[in-house]
């Protein structure tokens, strides 16, 4: 085998490819690489971080739903509460005026007896005074004795 | 078949195809194939027969090998020039994938075995993976095809494997070579000496043998990187021709070699991408000493 210049042109082209692949093929193709592959990799964590939001939303709304409920509940029970209070007061209310009404007409019926009973007494009073004036037309004085029967109706 | 038919034996036919295209400065007085006598000064010609590239010496240039391996050069230059231009961080196709399937592949053993930053080793391991795999991939091509074209256009000797021409190897070696000086001296300054001198024996007086052992070693690494794929090249190259000669033996062995080609064949393209992965691999693990303090 023999060296010759071969050897030396051999060594030029090499010191030649390796540095326009050097300058002109590697920097571009792994450059291109690296930000391929970081791009994927924001890829990746952005769809990790958007499951993950997805997750904290669907928990949010469920709590929100569970608050709501509860919320609805609460109303529902404080309107049914104030329905019976209502009622109640009504209840309360009706019977005092039943109360009032039937106090009313219990003290109308009591002076009505009472003056009933007044004019009853008076009509009895004058019938007997009369039927006494005919008995004793004669010798009774009316006036004068009438001061009496009326002391004595207003007696008994 | 055998080049030239009957006329030539199986020995010439073999040494045919294991000369290279030579164009070199014969010396002065040397008497040429046809009689001629070349004047004082001598005279650069096209090599005929291996008694003028012997008489050439060093004044010679293997042009098929040059061309062939300088083409093949260009040829990855251009694809990789190419894909470089389109390469974007969007969705790859085609093409691109494949060459960025390659960077991939060496930036990962660059990584695995080169531990710092050089922005000179990884450009470097891919085109020498590349261009070595491209050089030993023309040993895949029939031995006779393009030297026989060739020889009916005029040409008289062609080897087109460049890495089974010594030179080419170790002229890549030797940038290696040179490279693994450069960055010891870079990295390490005076430490590369006291490596050289102070180391197995770290003792004054063995400084000679330290020395000596440490150069041998040093000097061992190219040689190895160069004659390795040198020497599997043209071992695989060699079997190729020795199976093409067989075809002009007999008919009998028409199938026989046919076979014996398929399965070379066959086993020599994981040898070719191999020795093509080895020179790279080394050529990196040389380079990752050179930066590495003791």
């Amino acid at each position: 085998m023999n060296i010759n210049l071969t050897l030396i042109g051999q060594l030029i082209a090499f010191v030649a490819f390796v540095a326009f692949c050097m300058r002109y093929v590697w920097p571009p193709i792994a450059g291109a690489m690296a930000e391929r592959q970081n791009k994927i990799a924001d890829g990746l964590a952005a769809a990790d971080r958007a499951g993950h939001d997805l997750e904290v939303a669907k928990q949010q709304a469920d709590e929100q739903l569970a608050e709501a409920k509860r919320e609805a509940a609460g109303i529902i029970e404080a309107a049914n509460k104030r329905a019976q209070a209502v009622v109640e007061e009504a209840k309360d209310a009706a019977s005092a005026e039943a109360d009032r009404v039937k106090a009313a007409a219990a003290a109308e019926i009591e002076q009505e007896r009472a003056r009933a009973q007044e004019q009853l007494m008076t009509q009895v009073s004058a019938l007997a005074l009369a039927g006494a004036e005919k008995v004793l037309a004669a010798e009774i004085d009316a006036d004068k004795h009438a001061d009496l029967l009326k002391s004595l109706a207003a007696e008994s | 078949m055998a080049a030239n038919g009957d006329s030539q034996t199986v020995s010439e036919y073999i040494v045919h195809h294991l000369t290279n295209l030579t164009y070199g400065k014969l010396p002065a007085g040397y008497e040429r194939y046809d009689g001629s006598v070349v004047a004082e000064g001598g005279q650069w010609a096209m090599a005929h027969g291996a008694n003028e590239i012997t008489a050439m010496g060093f004044n010679a240039i293997h042009v098929d090998s040059m061309i062939w391996s300088v083409g093949l050069g260009i040829l990855f230059c251009w694809i990789f020039r190419r894909v470089a231009v389109r390469a974007n961080p969007g969705v790859p196709s085609g093409l691109v994938n494949f060459v960025e399937m390659v960077v991939e592949f060496v930036d990962g053993t660059v990584k695995d075995t080169f531990h710092g930053r050089n922005p000179v080793i990884a450009p470097l391991a891919l085109t020498i993976f590349v261009w070595v795999f491209l050089m030993n991939l023309m040993d895949l091509i029939p031995v006779d095809l393009i030297p026989h074209s060739l020889m009916l256009a005029g040409v008289e000797y062609q080897k087109i494997v460049p890495s089974t021409d010594p030179n080419i190897t170790m002229g890549m070696a030797v940038g290696v070579f040179v490279l693994m000086l450069f960055y010891s001296i870079k990295m390490k300054g005076f430490g590369f000496v006291k490596e050289l001198t102070l180391n197995p024996f770290n003792h004054p007086l063995f400084i000679p043998v330290n020395l000596f052992m440490e150069v041998v070693g040093l000097l061992a690494k190219p040689f190895s990187l160069g004659l390795r794929l040198f020497g599997n090249m043209y071992a695989g190259e060699m079997i190729f021709i020795l199976i093409a000669a067989l075809f002009s033996v007999g008919l009998f062995w028409l199938l026989p070699a046919a076979l014996l080609q398929i399965g070379w064949a066959i086993f020599h393209i994981l040898v070719i991408t191999l020795q093509a992965f080895i020179f790279m691999v080394l050529t990196i693990v040389y380079l990752s000493m050179a930066h590495e303090d003791h």
